[in-house]
């Protein structure tokens, strides 16, 4: 009745005592123990996750009480794994643990913002003017357009009211689309795995105007080029419960516990079970502590250990005694009996080519695309046969792309021929070369075993594969000759002996890792495994460390079998239902091909960072590559790559592609063929040849889901010069200053343009560097306030993000935002524009019949080699019909071309008519008259998930089924039992509110969702012989592409990392007088941040530094007089950044770490050498692209939207790095400068 | 005696009372989750330890001594000590914890106005009972000089006769003050002023503190039957 009357009870609350007294039964009030109670009673509790790029797809109780979002905590409800295996759960780390902080949050976006100045003089312009034409009168006005771009990211915003806000970015949207094309707007947003449904509304509002969506995959420099060239596969890796069944692992630059926090208990869990464990890593990273050996090669050179390793094996079980394992899997799934052919360069012979079976007689009876299908021996005939599976069996017929081991022709039996040694007509010397240094000849001759065939009339060398790599790692087969070590200790490539010298690895160290790693999998058929990560992808020639250690993977044949194989986590892309997702993502219901760019070439280009490019080509070319090539600047290649069809372009031309279309109607000639001729003559241009012109900049950028700006641009300091025209602190000159060679291909201007960028809009839901750089902000849901889904390469689980509480403020979920930026672009562009014909250029495809484009040389209809044949020599042109006006119409029903065309991914199709029947009785029809009425409705975001789940055959067994059907057509094999026992099992949103689904197999993925092995890349294409999508059809060694050739890399060569000359203009020139290191940049993914939530997140601030720090080793520190956190600037012609300095042991000489995406939001003071506010860690990068990811149309080497194309690698910069005098805060009053 | 004087010595104590102990009684009751000491040690611990120590020690000294020197009758002390010399032994005594309170009391003061954080979180209350105590405190050492100068005890006992007729609701209590000086009747009054805000204010937690006690009689265990 009364807490204090209830207690006046003093002889009744003892009522007796025990243990002499010491003890005491008392009847006192239990009251207060409620306050426990309800600390866990809550409104509801609601499963969600976090949409964030490690993709760890942890699920989450989110708890709501009292209206409020209060704490997260771990679900623990998972399916469960098999009952040998650990179960996944539970899955969570301290970043997502105090991701609700955030919801409420000071940095939280609550209202639309804008520019204050833009909005000056939008509602001044608006008073007279309709809402086009004030955009115009503001954006193509150069002082008023100055005036907002100069300011960019120097405060400044006020509130805005959504009608105002959409109704700008509509007009600036149907303004750029009527003067300079709808490819001038560019729509970039990351990793659709993490909230599919947010990804796609943006990315379906970009495709239904027309406008670009960028990748961000290669941009990220998290995709492995290198996995697409050796496999054609995107990335597919196990699942983290496969490591478990694994018996020897490495753990290879790739901090396991640090950065897969949720998944790393199956790397401890594995050890108990006696398997043995080996870290990589040049620094003391959480990960080597699990390793029974740790090997710390000196960053950037983990090439030559692996290639070491691979001369081990290959000595030991491959040369020496033979394991039967290795023989028969390199057989069967290698490209390794696959013959190239040799040619002569100068005075040595060097390989070529595969040969194919066009080069023969009678294309060995082959009518169907015999320049596209490889050839072996076969040893049990001795006769040459061109074996199933090669890439010419994929397109054109049916029943004979797979890796049974038959000749395509015959369909008889072959054992192909390993190795030419037993019966060779010659044994000949073969140059290869040599990038490693000077301690070695830029030329490695070496004996092999050949045969000599008639080509064409001619006589020709050929050798295998196998024979070629042997000879590439330097292995003695006793055929004599130079280059040819004769024990482990001799300093030939690649021998242990010679990897200890470049990468400081003892070479008994590496003997021994190799040896047991390969007698492992001799022994348990492939169960050795590596685990890798972004310490070797994010180099220059991430391609050669990879590829060296995929070859040891491969030659071990460890890929596809469980428990083995090769496992890159890197920003995971593992979208599960992607083939359901793509139509809504990219609008393919309505219309088709949408516009798709690789971000990397696109901001190479428009942040003009190829004005600063110092790499030269000849710098990285093989001495035996054409010297004309040599004079070549990298964006050449590129923009050779473009015109060629190999890469897509954004913008694509010069000329409004609407104008095209009326200008071909005009004439009366069909638009695809008016705009070649006008190529081809000459009048028309593609943009990327003069990226400086203002017809050919990109005009709108729309960010979402991403933070561009202050975590993932290489080179931030030519973003903010270039792109957006604002302060910037780049230091260094560029070409034209510098008085270097210019490009060949592209227009110079002695003046780089600046500010090109007339509008950029982020959606975020935090005050992001990116959001602070932006004219527009959109407040959106947080992770915890919208409906989405969400998977992972980590888990074969897919996961729903719920709206716990509705959208706080102000803020909309991102397909609320972008539905009502359709409505309004719809109402403003019903009357400017109307009905408009779009030419859309698309590059030559990968999975698409066009991948085979020029089979056996590169011709560039430019210099006349060959004519311009678009979807062969140069890019695929279709005319798409846009009726802008129905825009939003489109936006919010599934359309017709789901029924009239199907769906389909990676080269198969099947009909969905079934689908969208159902979906139109799920999610009801449109009702309202118009062009979309009677079509499944898409209105709300889970009406959009319903359409993912619908139509992808991970999550519809139907639709699985039917895939494998229609692959199994392809193959001539049955594939349908995978998904049989699965066949009626449809998963909706709400089950996985409920709990999360495991997904079901389908040929999108290479791998099973199977109650008896857990997923394991490439496991189809070893147990269902359904062959890599590559040339050969098997798991390439062998890259014969002729710009692969020209930089040497045919085999897997030793690159130590590019010199980006970014130091000696600086060093010791804008002294403070303290000592200044030279040091390697190197930005891994950090403890205190990304991963599940943010550095400005108070929580982690306040676990680490409070601000931006960088790591140092201990020696260096006292070089330089440094102790632990000192403030120290760190520099280089690139730009600058302060920070706090962590010395620390941790950390081996000649590095300087810094964990990337720590903003310039928090803590970050003025830095003296530019004498503006110190930036980030992407401020001292600029990105180099690569000409060999520029290849397309060349089976696996061909385009796919962050699938293949060039990636925005980092890791080769060095930085000065020096202790500040003068600590300024810079506060005070914004000044204009 | 005026009106003001009768009012603010004889009525307004019955007042302060009133709210106290009923005002106690009440949040008790009500506002469970109010009665805490609201520590501000987790925002700042400097000069927390020892202006805290210095002054919980000096004023707990300083609320016995008032509570037994006032409220003692005469009779009972006299065979042992003389008024004067109980003056004596109360200005010295008192004083020095006066002093160390008010030092104590002075570091939180400032400690409370000036780190940005307990600024910040404090509220009216917070400030307000530290002000009234720091001035109390102030005038309670003002008080020494001015009983220095008579040291035979009248005025001590006439004031403490003024608590006990009052205690014990006599009404003719007032009269007692009629020739204090101001100092100690702004004394008085601020005294019954912190017993009105009293349970409007943290200072409630000095009823737990003196309930605490009873742990030092408490059994080792304690354990509750079923239901």
């Amino acid at each position: 009745m009364s807490h204090f009357l209830d207690r006046l009870t003093f002889f009744k609350k003892n009522i007796a005592s025990y243990s002499n007294g010491h003890g005491v039964v008392s009847n006192e009030d239990r009251s207060w123990e409620n306050a426990y109670r309800n600390r866990w009673q809550q409104d509801k509790v609601v499963r969600s996750t976090h949409g964030v790029n490690c993709t760890g797809s942890c699920s989450w109780k989110i708890f709501v009480k009292n209206g409020l979002i209060t704490w997260e905590i771990q679900q623990t409800d998972y399916p469960r794994t098999r009952p040998d295996l650990p179960n996944h759960e539970p899955r969570g780390c301290p970043r997502g643990a105090s991701y609700s902080w955030y919801v409420y949050s000071a940095q939280r976006v609550k209202y639309p913002l804008i520019r204050g100045r833009l909005m000056e003089m939008w509602r001044e312009a608006r008073e007279t003017m309709d809402p086009v034409a004030a955009w115009k009168s503001i954006s193509q006005d150069p002082e008023k357009a100055r005036r907002y771009k100069s300011v960019r990211g120097q405060g400044g915003f006020v509130r805005a009211k959504w009608d105002e806000v959409t109704e700008m970015i509509a007009a600036s949207n149907v303004f750029t689309i009527k003067e300079f094309g709808p490819d001038r707007i560019y729509g970039f947003s990351p990793i659709p795995a993490m909230s599919m449904v947010s990804y796609a509304a943006g990315s379906r509002y970009m495709s239904l105007i027309g406008g670009v969506c960028g990748s961000f995959y290669d941009w990220y420099c998290d995709l492995p080029p290198s996995s697409p060239q050796v496999w054609g596969e995107q990335t597919d890796v196990p699942e983290s419960a496969d490591w478990y069944n694994s018996t020897y692992l490495m753990v290879w630059g790739s901090n396991v516990p640090q950065t897969r926090t949720p998944d790393a208990h199956f790397y401890t869990e594995v050890r108990y079970k006696g398997t043995k464990t080996v870290a990589v890593s040049s620094d003391f990273g959480e990960m080597v502590k699990f390793g029974d050996i740790w090997l710390a090669p000196r960053q950037g050179t983990d090439a030559a250990l692996a290639l070491a390793m691979g001369h081990v094996i290959l000595s030991e079980f491959h040369n020496k005694s033979k394991s039967q394992y290795f023989d028969t899997y390199c057989r069967q799934y290698n490209d390794m009996p696959m013959l190239v052919m040799l040619k002569a360069h100068e005075d040595k012979l060097i390989a070529d080519r595969y040969l194919r079976a066009s080069d023969l007689t009678g294309h060995m009876g082959q009518d169907n695309n015999p320049e596209w299908k490889t050839v072996v021996y076969d040893e049990n005939t001795g006769y040459l046969v061109a074996p199933n599976g090669s890439i010419g069996f994929r397109w054109g017929q049916s029943g004979a792309w797979n890796l049974e081991m038959r000749d395509g022709y015959s369909n008889k039996e072959v054992k192909p021929q390993l190795s030419l040694l037993s019966n060779h007509d010659e044994i000949v010397e073969v140059a290869m070369p040599y990038f490693g240094g000077d301690d070695h000849n830029d030329l490695l001759v070496r004996n092999m075993p050949v045969k000599l065939i008639s080509v064409g009339g001619k006589d020709v060398y050929v050798a295998t594969v196998y024979d070629l790599t042997l000879a590439n790692y330097g292995v003695d087969r006793g055929l004599g000759g130079p280059n040819v070590p004769e024990s482990y200790d001799d300093d030939v490539p690649y021998t242990p002996a010679w990897a200890e010298k470049h990468c400081g690895v003892p070479r008994a160290d590496i003997i021994t890792v190799a040896r047991e790693f390969a007698d492992n999998a001799d022994k348990t058929l492939g169960k050795s495994m590596v685990i890798l990560g972004a310490a070797l992808n994010h180099w220059y020639h991430n391609d050669m460390i990879y590829r060296g250690i995929m070859n040891l993977l491969m030659m071990c044949g460890c890929i596809g079998q469980s428990g083995g194989g090769w496992a890159h986590y890197v920003g995971q892309e593992k979208l599960r239902p992607q083939t359901g997702w793509a139509p809504l993502a990219f609008g393919l219901d309505w219309h088709r091909p949408p516009r798709q760019m690789n971000s990397t070439s696109f901001f190479y280009a428009h942040t003009s960072q190829w004005r600063h490019e110092k790499l030269a080509a000849s710098e990285i070319l093989s001495p035996t590559a054409n010297k004309n090539l040599g004079d070549y600047r990298l964006i050449d290649f590129n923009v050779r790559a473009e015109r060629m069809g190999w890469l897509p372009s954004a913008p694509q031309l010069e000329t409004n592609p609407l104008d095209i279309t009326r200008a071909a109607d005009a004439a009366g000639i069909d638009p695809v063929k008016y705009a070649v001729e006008q190529i081809k003559s000459g009048a028309l241009k593609f943009s990327c040849e003069d990226p400086d012109n203002p017809k050919n900049f990109p005009r709108n950028l729309f960010v979402w889901r991403s933070n561009l700006l202050g975590s993932s641009g290489k080179g931030h300091e030519y973003f903010l010069k270039y792109l957006l025209g604002t302060q910037n602190a780049v230091l260094g000159p560029d070409l034209g200053e510098l008085g270097e060679a210019k490009p060949k291909e592209v227009v110079w201007h002695d003046k780089g343009a600046e500010g090109k960028l007339d509008l950029l809009v982020t959606l975020d839901f935090r005050m992001s560097t990116t959001c602070l750089y932006s004219d527009i902000v959109l407040p959106s849901a947080t992770w915890y306030e919208k409906d989405d889904l969400n998977t992972s390469d980590m888990h074969p689980f897919i996961h729903p993000l719920s709206e716990a509480v509705q959208p706080l403020w102000e803020s909309k979920s991102d397909w609320e935002i972008y539905k009502t930026i359709a409505k309004k672009f719809s109402e403003l562009a019903a009357t400017h524009l109307g009905t408009q014909k779009d030419l859309v250029l698309t590059p030559l495809m990968h999975d698409t019949p066009s991948e085979l484009g020029q089979s056996l040389g590169v011709r560039d209809w430019k210099n006349g080699e060959v004519d311009p044949i678009p979807g062969k020599t140069m890019p695929t042109m279709t005319v798409v019909t846009r009726d802008y006006g129905d825009t939003y119409k489109k936006f919010t029903a599934l359309g017709p071309l789901m029924t009239k065309v199907g769906n389909g991914g990676k080269g198969i199709s099947w009909n969905t008519e079934v689908e969208v029947q159902q979906l139109a009785e799920l999610n009801y029809t449109v009702t309202e008259e118009g062009i979309s009425k009677g079509m499944p409705r898409i209105e709300s975001a889970i009406d959009a998930c319903e359409v993912v789940l619908m139509l992808a055959p991970e999550t519809n067994g139907h639709v699985a089924v039917k895939a494998w059907e229609a692959l199994s057509k392809i193959t001539g094999r049955d594939h349908t039992h995978l998904a049989s026992s699965r066949e009626d099992d449809k998963i909706r949103f709400r089950d996985i509110q409920v709990q999360p689904r495991k997904i079901i197999s389908s040929p999108t993925w290479s791998g099973l969702e199977s109650e008896h092995v857990s997923y394991n890349a490439c496991f189809t294409n070893v147990h269902e012989l359904i062959p890599w999508r590559t040339l050969t059809g098997r798991q390439q060694f062998y890259q014969d592409h002729q710009w692969m050739l020209d930089f040497g890399e045919g085999l897997c060569v030793y690159k130590p990392p590019v010199d980006t000359k970014t130091i000696a203009p600086l060093l010791g020139k804008k002294p403070n007088g303290h000592h200044e290191l030279v040091l390697n940049w190197i930005t891994p993914h950090q403890k205190w941040g990304i991963h599940s939530t943010y550095t400005d997140n108070l929580r982690m601030l306040t676990l680490s530094r409070g601000g931006p720090h960088v790591w140092v080793s201990e020696i260096e520190a006292k070089q330089a007089g440094l102790v632990d956190n000192d403030w120290v600037e760190v520099f280089n012609v690139n730009g600058t950044l302060t920070a706090r300095v962590v010395v620390s042991q941790r950390v081996p000489k000649g590095m300087c770490l810094m964990y990337h995406a720590q903003e310039k939001i928090v803590n970050v003071p003025g830095a003296e050498v530019s004498g503006f506010r110190g930036g980030i860690h992407n401020s001292v990068t600029r990105t180099i692209t690569k000409p060999t990811h520029m290849i397309g149309g060349y089976a696996q080497l061909a385009y796919g939207f962050n699938y293949y194309g060039t990636v925005g690698s980092n890791r080769d910069e060095y930085v000065i790095v020096r202790k500040m005098k003068k600590v300024d805060w810079m506060e005070g009053p914004l000044v204009e400068r | 005696m005026s009106y003001s004087q009768t009012f603010l010595f004889g009525i307004y104590p019955y007042i302060a009372l009133t709210v106290f102990l009923l005002g106690s009684l009440i949040r008790f009751d009500r506002e469970q989750y109010t009665w805490k000491s609201d520590s501000s040690q987790l925002l700042r611990r400097g000069q927390l330890r020892l202006g805290s120590n210095l002054f919980h020690v000096g004023v707990l000294f300083l609320f016995f001594g008032h509570f037994f020197g006032m409220l003692t009758p005469h009779f009972v002390y006299e065979p042992f000590i003389s008024a004067g010399a109980k003056q004596v032994l109360a200005m010295v005594s008192g004083g020095t914890a006066g002093v160390l309170a008010f030092a104590g009391l002075s570091l939180l003061l400032h400690r409370r106005l000036t780190e940005p954080r307990i600024r910040a979180t404090s509220k009216f209350s917070d400030i307000l009972v530290l002000l009234l105590l720091w001035l109390q405190l102030l005038l309670g050492l003002a008080t020494i000089p001015l009983s220095a100068q008579h040291l035979d005890g009248s005025m001590m006992i006439r004031l403490a006769e003024w608590a006990q007729r009052i205690v014990t609701f006599r009404g003719d209590a007032v009269e007692l003050l009629a020739s204090a000086g101001w100092v100690f009747k702004t004394h008085l009054f601020l005294g019954m002023t912190i017993f009105l805000v009293f349970p409007f204010t943290r200072l409630v937690h000095v009823w737990s503190g003196f309930a605490a006690t009873t742990y030092a009689v408490r059994a080792w265990q304690l354990v509750r039957p079923r239901g």
